[in-house]
């Protein structure tokens, strides 16, 4: 099992958490900030295997993580995973982030939390190892991306519209839009 | 309202997305706290909007909130709305923030139940797995069981993404509800031979994570683990599969010996480290649990050994570490074979990474012996003063005094080594384990009786310099030290050189800034002191010198009086007042030296840290029952328990005592002695252990070698362990040199070779002769102690409860619950107490009904049997090891029956007892299996398995649809879950007709909707448990044609009655597209959801199926029309119901009769029972003889019942209804049944 996915940046921030198991908010941070600890003293050419993070789960725990650039990867799993299988995990992992980000920095972390969650959703499930083939990862994150966009997404139109409108003069837009969604959305109220 | 719209729309665009909130937390850098705080109020005010996209996005910045440390549980509720969208944008959302921050005490879970319900059953895949991903976060014990089912049924899913989430989820259920793991495990077990990969790896998975935590219980599936190893391509497969074979060996060593030839050609063939590397530990695990047994693997061993050191000294750091973990793994039987590396693991301990130094350390422990413990030892100090972070040189220290205490200190050769070793380590700064270093010095003090003389010399210049250790005892854990030194000092203060500077420096004002229980001892034992001093003193003509002793414990001692420790204090003053007296006495000549020393006479013997626990309760003495019966309120209270407390003793124990034993007291001593024995480090001239405790006397007939000369007593200072490690080599040198002598010439010649390298020479154990003979006294345990080793597992394991038997079969009251059922439950929990009970007993009636229709079986089937046993014979051969793994699977009936498929599910059956007996008389394939297992070797399930497949090839052409079918029953099955197996009507079953049964023919509920060239449907209706006003209808589409059929639109024309559910947005009159395309030869399943209003009528709906027929040339449109005819029955849903329940409707009388009789009917009893059950959704109450009572419930909580009687052709029905409509076509509709055949 997995207990915790980490992802945090070579000063401690965090990009991306993910607890199998509950913590309180205090607790998470703690552990990260413990778990940096540990990992950013060590230099990049020792084992990417760390026992001894006291936080969580003890003895039979093990952090094993992978040092990208500005990023840490952090998985702390047990002793049912194979080591050597959890580090090829997190490169699977990062090369699918690579995919659909293409070419994968922190700043896409930082801006897509979400969307980093939604990939590793079809990596790891509940702790447990979901998929390890990358081409379906990409296909079903891909899938799941088209589905949104046909709802038109969470931002996607507004969004972009937002980007233009914020520098715009206040008074004018709503007008605009205003006489706009009527014409919309008058036609199909009517019937109330 | 439009207006509303429109504020709405504008507001969102002036929302913060998440984007906009990152880029404002990094452009307040300053005041990041601050700008959180209005970015939350911001959001606080999003959440109240009626838009569900404002909601979501403000959910969306919450999650991001929520890993900067931010408690957002306070939206709890928001979120739980923005699930429940039916966007999948907004949907995926919502359980994203579930998933990070609920939990099992968040209460607004309780709300979402029905809401993942519906996630869970809809047509959109990814709904589903949305829904499935966030659960697998959150599952609570409450979540577990009401969607236990619904997950059960997602198994099977035809899509693979759905099946392999459903599956992994599984284990969190099973975690938070372990009852849900038997009924659910067959399907678990049918996914590891799923078509998908991904699937099939999620079962491994999950069955992985099962038997890691008890592994017994899935030995049975060895077998099929074999097969996947051997064929599987997929490493993480593999890998999961060869990591559960290593914690199954150990239970099953013969599954071990199968497995090292496999593992080996793996580890030759692979390339992959990872799988390389999770062979040889497997290899390991099989080796560890062969090894009482068969010593001839030392091939295999090598193998791994040298695979190990090319990993350790491969540069790559991770295989170096993980070759030592698995070297440390090896160890532990085969220490010989890693020992020969112990250069390469020294070399590893110089390493710069700390993670492969431990690991290096770790390995140390079991590579020391007589020779080179001191080296060792000396290398691993030197690393001590080097390591500068405090964790390291602490697990170095705590590494130094395994290795050197392991067991039973074995390889301590000399103990003032030792002794100086811990003394060396004293003066680590810092450290946090001085309690174990103390520890040490005692156990070695008191156990090592030759050493006490030494040890109190060192811990006597101890005390004398503690105070330059005292300026930072406090704070650091060092300080308990001085605990054992004093404590030392105190005890065998005759072997004190000069006592009295010793209590002076016990004495000191410095003391008083240690901690309480250390000042304690201290003052204890300058009590034991002053003893010894007043005893040297007292032979002396002089008596001021003693006067003066006195004198100065008065004026030390109301220092520790004052202590704010009460254990200091209380002490200090009994010992103050106790040395005022004495002073007294001396002042009047009177000699006192002997009477204060018997103070302190007598020995402590070292005991047992397990030894309370493990002392036996005496036969019939029951802790938990009272010794006096509680006191009641009557007058004599005060005197009677008095008397009854003496009686009752005497009679308890003592008599107890002597009436248990002499013999087997005699016995036990006479086993006793036989293990003193054997035991080098027992005394063994003593009569009995007891006794050597007890007299100290015994210690002058050990026989303690003179202590060598060359060795100073007395070390000026503080010692040098160092040394010790010169005279040791001298001592061995000088040892070789006479014994070289003694050796012939020729032999001479060798070992002077050898003599120069010595360090690494491969010099025997026995040469090496301790410096001192050392009796180590062993600690004392309680006579009969028991030899229990089970006190170390923690009862609060969450998967303790996951330790089930998964190969007894199903028993009803298993089932997994179905939501609807438990208003049903309540009513009838007087039954229920029963169940479990009945389960147990059933089991061998099983059995014995089994082997019966066994005998008259063999004779039908010899002929079948015979070819059957042939083949069987040849499989024998090749798998003759793991059959009896598989003895439990044969006795799956329950699993069988389903596996076979078109076998009539019998909802009648009102045990798992019948639903064998008809597994068993439906697949004589199944009985032959188990026949033959009987007489002769119990038989593997492949074998099963394979008949099982052929017959299905007989229906091949129905073979898609019968596994929809089989889906289909599993899920009526658990309609069951709490049937009743009521004791009598078992018996009736039991001895009446159970022989004269027949096998079943065949049922299907699908009946034919409509079929032409291109296309056939058959479909099915059961009601919606969870909506009274829902019927779902389940069609198979099944292509006959050569082309390919695609853009399927089933539309049906609603009734005022009767419609079909279309999702939101789409007209009346619009068709549901069929969510799959179908190749040729090809079939698959729909449902779709009805509403109905009343359901007492049958009712039919005429529809048209669209199509588009696509082939290379051309694609046609074409359609099919149908009618859906919903009968009454369909409304029905199997119910269990108890007898006493039922009795009590039927009395009620609020029902409503009519009676049916049937003629010419010509099948036995049970035959039409399970059509009436199967065909009508009945479930049977009671069964005498020919006659039946059933019940049913409809959707919309109608009862039915009916009593069935039948007499030669006739067959005649009572029936109760609350609805006489609805009960009249119930009864035609059953009249129909029976009509057509």
């Amino acid at each position: 099992m997995i207990k915790a996915i980490l992802i945090f940046n070579n000063h401690g921030k965090p990009r991306l958490i993910r607890f199998y198991q509950y913590f309180t908010e205090d607790m998470q941070q703690q552990i990260i900030r413990e778990t940096f600890h540990l990992v950013s003293k060590r230099d990049d050419n020792v084992c990417n295997f760390l026992e001894g993070g006291s936080l969580i789960g003890g003895s039979d725990y093990k952090l094993i993580y992978r040092h990208y650039a500005t990023l840490y990867f952090v998985f702390c799993v047990d002793s049912s995973e194979s080591e050597l299988g959890i580090l090829d995990l997190i490169q699977v992992f990062v090369e699918t982030l690579d995919k659909c980000f293409e070419n994968v920095c922190e700043l896409d972390l930082i801006f897509h939390m979400d969307k980093v969650h939604y990939i590793l959703q079809e990596v790891v499930m509940g702790g447990m190892v979901l998929e390890t083939n990358m081409n379906e990862i990409v296909a079903q994150v891909e899938v799941q991306n088209r589905m949104e966009k046909s709802e038109g997404g969470l931002s996607a139109a507004p969004a972009r519209a937002v980007s233009a409108v914020k520098n715009m003069n206040l008074p004018e837009i709503p007008r605009n839009i205003n006489i706009g969604d009527i014409n919309i959305k008058v036609p199909s109220l009517s019937p109330f | 309202m439009a207006l509303k719209i429109v504020k709405g729309s504008i507001d969102r665009m002036f929302d913060k997305n998440l984007q906009d909130l990152v880029r404002g937390i990094r452009n307040h850098k300053e005041d990041e706290a601050k700008y959180i705080s209005t970015c939350i109020d911001e959001i606080k005010q999003e959440l109240k909007q009626d838009n569900i996209a404002v909601k979501a996005n403000a959910v969306c910045k919450l999650t991001y909130l929520q890993m900067l440390g931010y408690d957002v549980s306070w939206a709890a509720f928001n979120i739980v709305e923005v699930m429940s969208s039916s966007k999948f944008t907004y949907k995926r959302i919502g359980y994203l923030a579930a998933s990070q921050c609920f939990h099992e005490s968040t209460d607004v879970i309780m709300l979402t139940t029905n809401q993942i319900r519906k996630d869970l059953s809809s047509p959109n895949q990814y709904d589903t797995g949305v829904a499935l991903t966030g659960l697998s976060c959150f599952v609570t014990p409450d979540l577990a069981r009401d969607l236990a089912n619904d997950i059960m049924t997602l198994m099977s899913h035809t899509k693979p993404y759905i099946r392999k989430k459903a599956v992994l989820i599984m284990y969190k259920v099973f975690l938070k509800y372990p009852e849900s793991l038997r009924p659910a495990f067959p399907r678990l077990k049918e996914k590891l031979e799923d078509p998908d990969p991904g699937v099939q790896s999620a079962a491994v998975n999950v069955i992985c994570e099962l038997a890691r935590r008890n592994p017994k219980n899935y030995l049975s599936l060895a077998p099929l683990f074999f097969k996947l190893m051997t064929s599987s391509t997929n490493n993480w497969v593999l890998i999961k599969i060869i990591k559960l074979f290593g914690a199954l060996t150990p239970l099953e060593p013969r599954l071990g010996k199968k497995l090292i030839e496999p593992l080996t050609n793996l580890i030759h063939s692979t390339s992959a480290m990872s799988l390389l590397y999770e062979c040889v530990n497997t290899v390991i695990a099989v080796l560890i649990s062969l090894s009482s047994g068969m010593p001839n693997h030392s091939a295999s061993i090598q193998l791994c050994v040298q695979k190990l050191r090319i990993l350790i000294e491969d540069s790559d750091q991770n295989l170096k570490y993980l070759g030592l973990l698995a070297m440390s793994k090896i160890l532990k039987t085969h220490p010989k074979s890693v020992q020969s590396h112990k250069d390469l693991i020294l070399q590893c301990l110089d390493d710069k990474d700390e993670s492969i130094r431990l690991r290096a350390l770790d390995l140390l422990y079991g590579m020391v012996s007589k020779k080179n413990l001191m080296e060792i030892v000396k290398k691993l100090m030197l690393h001590v003063d080097k390591a500068e972070g405090t964790t390291y040189r602490d697990e170095l220290l705590t590494k130094i005094i395994d290795i050197c205490s392991q067991s039973n200190y074995q390889y301590i050769t000399n103990f003032e080594w030792y002794i100086s070793i811990l003394v060396e380590l004293t003066r680590l700064e810092g450290t946090r384990h001085g309690h174990l270093i103390a520890s040490q010095m005692l156990d070695v003090a008191i156990r090592v009786k030759a050493i006490r003389a030494f040890a109190v010399a060192q811990m006597a210049t101890l005390l004398d310099n503690a105070h330059l250790l005292t300026g930072n005892m406090q704070r650091n854990g060092i300080c308990e030290v001085s605990y054992a030194a004093a404590w030392i000092c105190g005890e065998f203060s005759e072997h004190l050189e000069n006592p009295m500077q010793t209590l002076e420096a016990m004495l000191r004002p410095k003391v008083a800034t240690l901690p309480g229980h250390i000042q304690a001892v201290y003052v204890q034992n300058a009590a034991k002191l002053f003893a010894t001093v007043l005893k040297s003193q007292e032979g002396n003509t002089d008596s001021t010198a003693a006067q003066e002793t006195s004198q100065l414990m008065i004026e030390r001692l109301p220092l520790f009086v004052q202590s704010a420790n009460l254990e200091v204090q209380e002490r200090a003053s009994c010992i103050l007042q106790l040395v005022k007296y004495i002073q007294k006495l001396q002042q009047k000549d009177v000699e006192v030296a002997e009477e204060v020393s018997a103070l302190f006479a007598g020995e402590l013997n070292p005991v047992a840290p397990k030894a309370q626990k493990k002392v036996p309760v005496p036969e019939g003495l029951d802790l938990d029952a009272w010794i006096n019966e509680p006191p009641s309120e009557s007058e004599s209270e005060d005197e009677q328990p008095k008397a009854i407390f003496t009686k009752e003793e005497t009679k308890h124990s003592r008599p107890r005592h002597i009436e248990v034993d002499e013999k087997e007291l005699a016995r036990r001593r006479e086993a006793r002695k036989q293990e003193q024995a054997n035991n080098p480090f027992y005394i063994k001239a003593s009569p009995s252990s007891q006794k050597v405790y007890q007299d100290t006397p015994g210690v002058e007939h050990i026989p303690v070698v003179q202590i060598d000369l060359s060795v100073p007593l007395k070390v000026p200072g503080l010692p040098m362990s160092d040394q010790y490690v010169k005279l040791e080599e001298e001592r061995r040198q000088k040892e070789r040199a006479e014994k070289k002598k003694k050796e012939k010439k020729k032999r001479k010649e060798k070992r002077s070779g050898r003599g120069k390298k010595h360090d690494s020479g491969p010099e025997s154990e026995e040469d090496i002769t301790p410096a001192h003979m050392v009796d180590i006294v062993t600690e004392e345990m309680p006579e009969n102690a028991l030899p229990s080793d089970d006190d170390d597992k923690d009862p609060n394991d969450p998967h303790k409860a996951l330790d089930i038997d998964l190969d007894k079969p199903l028993a009803d009251s298993e089932k997994l619950p179905v939501r609807s059922h438990r208003a049903v439950e309540a009513a009838k929990s007087p039954g229920e107490d029963g169940d479990a009970e009945t389960v147990a007993t059933q089991q061998p009636k099983k059995k014995s009904g089994k082997d019966k229709r066994d005998d008259k079986k063999k004779d039908k089937d010899k002929e079948r049997k015979k070819s059957k046993d042939e083949k069987k014979k040849k499989k024998h051969k090749h798998e003759e090891k793991e059959e009896d793994l598989l003895r439990g699977e044969v006795h799956e009936p329950v699993v069988q029956s389903e596996g076979i498929s078109q076998v009539a599910e019998l909802p009648t059956s009102t045990s798992a007892e019948e639903a064998a007996t008809v597994a068993a008389a439906e697949a004589p394939v199944a009985e032959v299996v188990s026949g033959a297992a009987q007489d002769s070797e119990p038989d593997e399930p492949k074998d099963t398995e394979m008949e099982e497949t052929k017959s299905s090839k007989h229906k091949k052409k129905k073979q898609k649809k019968e596994k929809e079918e089989k889906e289909k029953k599993k899920k009526k099955r658990h309609h069951h879950h709490h049937r009743h197996s009521d004791g009598g009507g078992e018996e009736s079953v039991q001895n009446g007709t159970v022989e004269e049964e027949e096998p079943l023919p065949s049922m299907s509920n699908y009946c034919l909707l409509a079929e032409n060239s291109y296309i056939k449907m058959v479909y099915d209706i059961q009601g919606n448990l969870q909506d009274g006003s829902q019927v779902v209808v389940s069609v198979i589409f099944e292509n006959k044609c050569d082309s390919f059929l695609k853009s399927m639109e089933f539309n049906v024309l609603d009734s005022l009655n009767s419609k079909l559910q279309r999702p939101e947005g789409s007209g009346p009159h619009d068709g549901l597209t069929v969510p799959f395309q179908l190749p040729p030869g090809v079939s698959n399943e729909a449902r779709f959801v009805f509403t109905v209003q009343s359901i007492v009528m049958p009712q039919k709906l005429k529809g048209t199926l669209t199509f588009i027929v696509k082939n290379e040339e051309s694609s046609t449109h074409e359609k099919l029309d149908f009618k859906l005819h919903f009968t009454c029955t369909s409304y029905l849903i199997t119910t269990p119901c108890y007898s006493d329940a039922y009795a009590k409707l039927l009395e009620s009388g609020d029902l409503k009769g009519s009676s049916l009789k049937l003629e010419g009917v010509n099948m036995p009893f049970h035959h039409l029972l399970a059509r009436i059950c199967f065909h009508h959704h009945f479930s049977v109450v009671e069964r005498i003889d020919s006659c039946s009572s059933m019940y049913s419930r409809s959707i919309q909580g109608h009862h039915v019942c009916l009593l069935v009687k039948s007499s030669g052709q006739t067959v005649s029905i009572d029936a109760k209804c609350d609805e006489p409509t609805m009960l009249g076509n119930v009864l035609d509709e059953i009249k129909q049944t029976f009509s057509q055949c």
